[in-house]
């Protein structure tokens, strides 16, 4: 419990620092958003003016990003420059980029678990080559290129998942882009545990837990796996993150309205308060995550309880 | 993101609707030639919008649906001719105080009726300057818009707040009438009405105008249903109580949003959206294959243009500026980056605008690179470094741009070419200020179709070639003023010719609008000023 509250009291200076960063660096990208937002069309100098006030665009960094805190202390995020709430905008596309990152999270978890097991079990025979592989073919090719090919082969010309867009709901909708996005980090978990597993099958007690004559099966799932999914879990923890923020290209081919298109576009339209609102949760969201996974090695292995 | 602005409206045949519009209650089924059977919905792909505020967007995202929800005072045939549609008419003795009638018995989808009051309001909320709307600059030609956007006093940033909320130049003089001052005689006028920034809007509007932004009400023949689903859909529906001239032909329509234009596409061929009006240039070669007579190519208005820095000393020489224009293969480009789907031109004004003639520009425009050399070497050449200026908006522009890097060094041996591509954020500001010491890409996207929408806007005072020719501006107005907008055409045509013959900007090609749609809808009728989407019907 005491560890559990020292973390979180770490998160407070990350939390600050970050936030600050983000609003910095948004408020750094050249030129003037106002005018990026009228096209090609002239804009009288006083209509701009109302609108960099309305924004406090034309206050300094420091006081631009006081009068956010303040308003976020009071619950309230800001608006975007069309005038939607931020919290609003925010509440509608957690919701798809959460089922989204679940859907990748599972898929990559359950699969990629399987197929390094599977690996490491028939080491240099022909599932172990097929793996290997597969997961060098994946980690190479761009997502987009998976993406659009699993639209239009599997989508499009077979019809076994819908094409794009969320009217199925979850899980249908969310298979097919939850499947693209976690297949490149399903190939890394595929790897670690065969790596992993490989290594702690040669290990001692292995060998000793053979030798007393346990059964195979308990082996592997009671001693060499349990070991063996320590980095595994790490990776997954971590990945959980990436998989809420990094999933720009996988919502665009597919349509998803979620986080990753709003960072995008919020960043393009330097929206400062947007940004600086989906990277406050995303580091609060990575700092459970990691608070989850520290909690649960102390599942796995017992040693690292104690210490 | 590119914002594109472009007005658009749709052909209309008053006469006998007039008459039933007349004496149309709101119960009633809209007269039409619809069937017996009850009419299904479509969708339609969409991007997000930025606003539903017809004052407040000029998207042509947002257009899209605004045309489907409000009827313009006037709108613009296929032929690009302006014709009435919530206006009985709009005349002008003098092309400076304009008085427009209003069509009786015209409802808004709440039951309150349309009246020169209603468009008054939308207009004076439009230009009133600490509104900050979209489409506040089309309405500068209004008098007393100065008195809505007071400048700011001198060392100061803030414009005090303005006296007035409503321009002097709009008078009501009766519920069906609406007087319009301008500053200056304007011939093209009626046609400016077609834009959507002029629609009208009701009382609700101006008491709770954030509510009206995602959920609006028109006059037009659909209504919305239910709130705009943020980046997701925007739904509406059949309004029974439309007295108008377009009833729908459908029950629904709705607008799925999409922020991929190849998810759409890929939508369209799976069944899963009826209609997709922006078809990506790439794959408009493989669309036509399958989609057959179900894709349509439609000419739109927009241009690109290569302009030149003329307040720059190196680029003084209107012969030097030509000589690029001829040393460049405008076909050659279109094929090779727009799968041949645009127009090479040889004209300022895009094909559809009236005034138009093919060829206006004759040898500058004409590739030709050994007169090209010719000429080049006797203006005396660039000299050091040509930079060509273009945004990152968009990977095609970087594309086209080396094309004509290349063509630039093959014909006319400029070994020293470097691309200076600006963040779209900045883009315009550079322009504006004059910070480009080279060529750079210029888009125009139409507003209403007149040679003055194009000529003033690009070559009058204060742009960004830094070009001056007083004889052209005295032209322009001239023309603004000119009797009708018959007489007004020859005069932008002089103007045109004499920025053609000093090149401050040079004309590449005319953009092309490519849709598609379902076999689950028909009388699909796309123009380049609307989608008439009330046409269309679901079997």
């Amino acid at each position: 419990m005491r560890y559990a509250a020292q973390r979180l009291a770490q998160a407070v200076p990350v939390f600050v620092a970050t936030t600050f960063l983000i609003y910095a660096m948004v408020f750094a990208l050249p030129g003037d958003p106002m005018l990026a937002l009228a096209g090609d069309k002239p804009v009288p100098p006083e209509i701009l003016n109302t609108l960099r006030e309305r924004y406090n665009l034309n206050d300094p960094l420091i006081v631009q990003y006081g009068l956010y805190m303040l308003g976020l202390f009071q619950g309230d995020l800001g608006e975007t420059f069309t005038g939607q709430q931020v919290s609003e905008l925010l509440g509608g596309r957690w919701e798809v980029t959460a089922q989204l990152a679940l859907t990748a999270w599972i898929f990559e978890l359950v699969v990629g678990i399987l197929l390094g097991v599977i690996a490491a079990l028939r080491r240099g025979g022909f599932a172990d080559t097929a793996v290997l592989a597969g997961t060098t073919f994946i980690i190479a090719v761009p997502v987009f290129v998976v993406g659009y090919t699993a639209q239009i082969v599997l989508g499009l010309n077979l019809g076994l998942f819908p094409t794009a867009g969320t009217e199925d709901g979850w899980p249908l909708s969310y298979l097919l882009p939850g499947m693209v996005l976690g297949s490149f980090s399903l190939a890394y978990v595929a790897r670690l545990t065969r790596t992993s597993l490989v290594e702690n099958l040669r290990s001692d007690y292995v060998r000793t837990a053979s030798a007393k004559g346990m059964r195979r099966r308990r082996v592997i799932g009671r001693h060499a796996l349990r070991n063996s999914l320590i980095p595994v879990v790490t990776f997954l923890g971590v990945d959980f993150g990436n998989l809420m923020a990094g999933a720009v290209v996988t919502e665009g081919i597919f349509n998803l309205p979620g986080i990753g298109q709003q960072v995008f576009q919020s960043i393009q339209l330097q929206e400062g308060p947007v940004v600086v609102g989906i990277v406050t949760v995303l580091v609060m969201i990575f700092i459970g995550v990691n608070l989850i996974v520290d909690l649960l090695y102390g599942v796995l292995d017992p040693r690292i309880r104690r210490g | 993101m590119t914002v594109l602005t472009r007005a658009r409206g749709a052909a209309v045949f008053l006469s006998a609707v007039l008459a039933l519009g007349a004496c149309g209650s709101s119960g009633e089924e809209p007269a039409g030639e619809q069937s017996g059977t009850a009419a299904k919905g479509f969708s339609v792909a969409l991007t997000e919008p930025d606003h539903l505020t017809p004052g407040n967007t000029s998207s042509s995202y947002s257009i899209n649906v605004l045309q489907a929800l409000f009827d313009t005072l006037v709108v613009i045939d296929p032929s690009g001719q302006p014709q009435m549609r919530a206006a009985e008419s709009v005349a002008s003795e003098d092309q400076k105080v304009w008085t427009i009638k209003i069509k009786s018995g015209q409802k808004f989808h709440n039951g309150e009726a349309v009246t020169a009051e209603s468009f008054a309001d939308a207009w004076n909320a439009a230009a009133y300057g600490p509104n900050a709307w979209a489409n506040n600059y089309y309405f500068a030609n209004v008098e007393g818009y100065d008195k809505l956007n007071p400048e700011a006093p001198e060392g100061s940033e803030e414009a005090p707040k303005p006296e007035t909320d409503k321009l002097s130049g709009l008078k009501v003089v009766d519920p069906a009438t609406l007087e319009v001052t301008l500053t200056a005689p304007f011939s093209q006028f009626p046609i400016t009405l077609a834009y959507t920034g002029f629609a009208p809007m009701p009382k609700a509007a101006l008491s709770d105008p954030k509510a009206y932004d995602v959920k609006p009400i028109g006059n037009g023949p659909f209504m919305i249903d239910g709130d705009w689903k943020r980046n997701q859909l925007i739904k509406v529906k059949r309004f029974d109580g439309y007295a108008g001239p377009r009833p729908a032909k459908s029950a629904s329509i709705d607008f799925k949003i999409y922020a991929s234009r190849d998810t759409a596409y890929t939508d369209l061929r799976a069944g899963n959206v009826d209609l997709l009006q922006t078809i990506p240039p790439a794959s408009a070669s493989e669309a036509k294959t399958l989609l057959g007579d179900r894709f349509l190519a439609t000419p739109s208005g927009t241009m690109d243009y290569l302009g030149f820095p003329v307040f720059d000393k190196r680029f003084e020489n209107a012969d030097l500026r030509k000589s690029i224009s001829m040393a460049i293969d405008r076909q050659a480009i279109v094929n090779a980056v727009f799968s041949g789907t645009f127009k090479p031109m040889s004209s300022l004004v895009a094909p559809l605008v009236p005034g138009y003639r093919e060829g206006a520009c004759g040898e500058a425009c004409t590739y030709d690179p050994a007169k090209a050399k010719e000429l080049y070497t006797k203006s005396g050449g660039v000299t050091g470094t040509l930079n060509l200026y273009f945004s990152n908006a968009d990977p095609s522009y970087e594309q086209w741009m080396t094309a004509v890097a290349n063509q630039l060094k093959q014909n006319l041996g400029i070994a020293d070419i470097k691309f200076r591509k600006i963040p779209a954020a900045d883009y315009l500001s550079t322009l504006r200020e004059h910070k480009q010491d080279g060529p750079y890409r210029n888009n125009w996207v139409m507003d209403y179709p007149s040679p003055q929408n194009y000529l003033e806007s690009m070559w009058g005072e204060g742009n960004r070639m830094g070009w001056e020719s007083k004889e052209f501006n005295e032209l322009i107005v001239q023309a603004n003023s000119a009797d009708s907008m018959e007489a007004s055409i020859p005069l932008y045509q002089k103007a045109e010719d004499l920025a053609l013959a000093e090149m401050p900007m040079m004309p590449l090609w005319n953009w092309q609008d490519q849709a598609g749609y379902s076999d689950k809808i028909t009388g699909v009728k796309i123009d380049a000023y609307s989608p008439n989407l009330d046409t269309i019907t679901v079997k």
